[in-house]
């Protein structure tokens, strides 16, 4: 992390006292037990107590706060609901936390426009319960729906397993407001589609935190689909099943959820939910279908079809909405199932070309052997988003350090293949110093650019996504040799 | 006659772009230069002529994707995508004929330069959803990839959504990767007849409000029925609503006959099962109805769906002989006004919602689209983010300086 400023930890008592002078006094925290609460997020192997928690509950307030930290050049940590798994939400020594925790309001449910504007700090989950009594819901559906907050799911860019068909949340939002790290509030879209000028919405999505803090959003919202029915098709080698996968995609069928997991993960899963997984299978592959009935049964047929044709040695198919459940119940359980099978485990979050998945699996197991770590892969199929889970004890000294280092290969791995090193869960800390394996420095600073355009003091959540901090006035810099030669080689008509 | 510069190769773009910085030399970027009558017009010496970078380099249709070269013709990409059976879903539209060229003029990268999303936009999103990743030659001369081949991935910043609809003014792409899908086996439309703009915008917002997945919504006045090639639309004296379905056989066979149920009170309309269908909403892509006079400015407006059919309404009643359709749902206006005066512009933009929507100047004479500010005009902040975010790309203001914004 960035070396922190002195003068700024010196100064907490002045900079708390400010604060306290644009918020409420009890929404500016600064005891250092209270703080203590923040010094962590989804990725809890990094931890720092902020300076100082600043929990503002309106657009006017957090612009003041940006501004007086702009002005002071203090650093700001935006944060939502802090489940974060790439440590986006790690907060600095030397840093205001601006937590959005507040901001937990449902403004406006508009059914004749398909559209729902919340305040951030909603939860994903809260969403769909606001608009579900009229049959409605809201896609994108993170495995921490139940707490992680919407404006971090814009932050992060959040998926979920419904992905591959609905889209990740830059697909499913309309509009947002921002407040810049200058205390500027900007208003990008709204109820219509496709906001005017550049792509604002699109490149603040999955920032990271790093452009803007988002206090309002504008979200599609869906007709739930008449019915959903699930398949669970087992495999003798992850061989087969990926063919399956890809045969089933070749074929013109977009599942609503396509989901893998290898025997590992089948075995834990199922000991931990008695889900009724096939044991004995190398591969599992659950199939989603949503629409009218007429169209489930008929694609059905079809995916049964394919299976049988991809050497599936078991199918199942869901007759009731407890039975889908059920199918889902293990895949759902899969991180919990690791922590009854390993005191620790370590999610990675990597994606690759799909058809590349039977030499990952294959190198991931000669790492496992490597580093004497056991690892299960659960693996969105559809869109090639790979989670394996590194089983550790972080009582054993150096597993930790294993773990990671081991963790760090896969990704490489898969940007080796064509892949790239974040699928949903976001760079944050956690993958920042691996940015040089898929981008070149010439990449790095045109994204970092991108930034000084939006905070060019580099005053919000630095720290995170890039592995160096250049200042913007060198970025600015041109380096060009004026040609002498009026290229004559160049066709001209 | 202004010099023509035509790189065949990434080290060549770097060199043209070097040499435009230090000679102070903006370029005009053009693919295949089907939409150069699209934005402000540009006062460039030279231009850079892109058609050296064509061809597809990798297309896996299992995996959903492929890559081509920026200028790849559309009609290469999309006789590739054919064979497969599979299409960008986004429907772009072949916006040449509406713009006075000829059609199948486009290049995939100018198509998502532009962000030219067709009716399926409200259904499968629109071209920046689909944009996958990039290499270009940034204004510093500099070559740089952002982006994948794969369909999830948030490492880095989307810039993609950025370039997505920039109309050139940030870099000059050389390859783009983009997201394919199957193509429905299905298209089945609902033709209501007869509905006016209100009632039709209420048809239209409770079939896409439904879960049948309605995939178009377009309404079409009884004075534009007769541009159409579909007898079924061209012969009806009245207004044709458009509702379209796709999939699978036995599901669309389902759900148009679950959808003319919701919808009995609009009237016992028509179904087109057939080519009609598919031609249907080409026309409607294409904005066919409305391509007779390149001359006529057109506007195209777009809108909270539930607030259109009253803004069109009220702008066809206030201008004379101005046409209007629907796309969207109610969420996309079109409108053609007569060649005369500034286009009415000032009545349009007053026209749009409070703080919800945009519009944008998408056909004119050159003059008026140097007198007329072609895109919606941004608020001062906006405005100053997107002078910083074009100088952090093209510091020098070598690629399409003004074609969005004056400055930019």
């Amino acid at each position: 992390m960035p070396e922190p400023d002195r003068g700024v930890i010196e100064a907490k008592a002045a900079i708390a006292a400010d604060l306290q002078r644009i918020l409420p006094n009890e929404s500016v925290i600064v005891k250092s037990d209270a703080l203590r609460a923040y010094e962590t997020d989804g990725l809890t192997a990094y931890r720092q107590p902020p300076l100082i928690v600043a929990l503002p509950e309106t657009t006017a307030q957090v612009a003041a706060v940006l501004k007086y930290c702009d002005q002071r050049s203090i650093k700001v940590v935006p944060r939502g609901a802090g489940t974060s798994l790439s440590g986006g939400a790690l907060p600095l020594a030397d840093g205001v936390l601006l937590s959005l925790g507040k901001f937990n309001r449902i403004l406006d449910i508009d059914f004749e426009n398909r559209c729902v504007v919340a305040q951030p700090g909603v939860t994903n989950l809260r969403i769909t319960e606001a608009v579900q009594h009229e049959g409605f819901y809201y896609a994108p559906d993170p495995s921490s729906q139940i707490a992680c907050s919407i404006g971090g799911n814009v932050a992060e860019n959040s998926g979920g397993v419904h992905c591959l068909k609905y889209g990740l949340t830059t697909n499913n939002l309309l509009g947002l407001e921002l407040v810049t790290m200058a205390g500027e509030v900007l208003r990008i879209g709204g109820k219509h589609l496709d906001a005017e000028g550049y792509d604002f919405l699109g490149i603040l999505t999955g920032s990271e935190g790093l452009l803007g803090v988002v206090t309002e959003v504008t979200l599609r919202i869906l007709k739930k689909p008449e019915t959903a029915r699930a398949m669970l098709l087992g495999f003798r080698s992850n061989e087969s099943a990926g063919n399956c996968v890809a045969a089933i995609i070749a074929q013109g069928i977009i599942p609503s959820g396509m989901e893998m997991m290898d025997r590992l993960a089948i075995r834990a899963a199922d000991d931990f939910v008695q889900a009724g997984y096939p044991r004995d299978m190398e591969a599992l592959v659950i199939v989603e279908l949503d629409g009218p009935e007429a169209e489930v049964s008929h694609l059905i047929q079809r995916v049964e079809a394919i299976a049988k044709e991809s050497d599936a040695a078991s199918s199942q198919i869901s007759n009731s909405e407890a039975e889908r459940l059920g199918f889902w119940a293990g895949r759902k359980a899969a991180f919990p199932a690791m922590g009854a099978i390993s005191p620790d485990y370590y999610c990675m979050d990597g994606t690759i070309p799909r058809h590349k998945l039977s030499l990952v699996l294959q190198r991931m197991a000669e790492m496992s052997a490597h580093y004497g770590l056991r690892v299960a892969n659960v693996f969105h199929a559809g869109d090639g988003n790979l989670h394996p889970l590194i089983l550790y004890d972080a009582n054993v000294p150096d597993e930790l350090e294993k773990a990671e280092a081991f963790g760090a290969d896969i990704l490489k791995l898969c940007v080796e293949v064509g892949g790239v090193l974040t699928g949903e869960h976001g760079v944050g800390v956690e993958k920042r110093d691996l940015m040089g394996t898929m981008f070149s420095e010439t990449d790095l600073k045109q994204q970092q650019r991108l930034k000084c355009a939006f905070d060019p003091h580099s005053l919000l959540n630095p720290g995170k996504v890039f592995p160096q901090l250049h200042r913007c006035a060198e970025l600015g810099r041109m380096h060009i040799q004026g040609g002498k030669m009026p290229f004559p080689n160049l066709p001209r008509f | 006659m202004s010099d023509r510069l035509k790189p065949e190769n990434s080290a060549q773009l770097t060199e043209v772009v070097a040499q435009a910085i230090a000679d102070k030399t903006p370029l005009e970027v053009v693919g295949r230069g089907s939409k150069r009558a699209l934005g402000r017009p540009l006062n460039c010496s030279a231009t850079l002529d892109l058609t050296g970078f064509s061809g597809i380099t990798l297309y896996e249709p299992e995996e959903l994707v492929l890559r081509a070269d920026a200028a790849t013709p559309m009609t290469e990409i999309e006789t590739a995508l054919a064979e497969k059976g599979q299409m960008l879903a986004f429907e772009p539209p072949d916006l040449g004929p509406l713009l006075g060229q000829p059609a199948g003029g486009a290049s995939l990268g100018g198509v998502l330069s532009c962000n030219l999303s067709g009716p399926r936009r409200i259904a499968a999103g629109a071209a920046r959803d689909h944009f996958l990743g990039f290499t270009a030659v940034s204004g510093r001369a500099e070559i740089f990839t952002i982006g994948s081949r794969v369909m999830k991935n948030v490492t880095g910043y989307d810039m993609m959504k950025l370039m997505a609809g920039a109309y050139g003014t940030l870099v000059a792409m050389t390859s783009v990767t983009v997201k394919v899908l199957p193509r429905p086996e299905k298209t089945y439309s609902l033709l209501l007849y007869g509905l006016d703009m209100a009632r039709a915008g209420g048809a239209m917002r409770q079939a896409l409000g439904s879960s049948y997945d309605v995939s178009g919504a377009a309404y079409i006045p009884a004075e534009l029925v007769r541009a159409s090639r579909v007898s079924y639309v061209c012969e009806q004296d009245r207004s044709v609503t458009a509702l379209r379905l796709e999939g699978p056989g036995p599901s669309v066979t389902h759900r148009i006959s679950a959808l003319r149920n919701a919808l009995a009170d609009f009237g016992a309309g028509e179904e087109l099962h057939s080519k009609n269908s598919l031609s249907l909403w080409r026309e409607l892509r294409d904005v066919a109805f409305l391509a007779g006079d390149s001359a006529r400015p057109l506007w195209r407006l777009s809108v909270p769906p539930d607030r259109g059919p009253d803004v069109a309404q009220a702008l066809s009643r206030s201008l004379p002989e101005s046409h209007v359709l629907l796309d969207w749902g109610g969420g996309l206006i079109w409108l053609a006004l007569p060649n005369s005066g500034d286009a009415a512009a000032a009545k349009v933009r007053a026209a749009l919602p409070a703080g919800g929507g945009h519009a944008t100047l998408l056909r004119a004479q050159q003059p008026l689209r140097a007198a007329v500010p072609v895109f919606q005009p941004q608020a001062p902040a906006l405005a100053a983010l997107t002078a910083r975010v074009k100088a952090g790309f093209d510091p020098a203001g070598v690629f399409n300086p003004g074609r969005m914004y004056e400055g930019v």
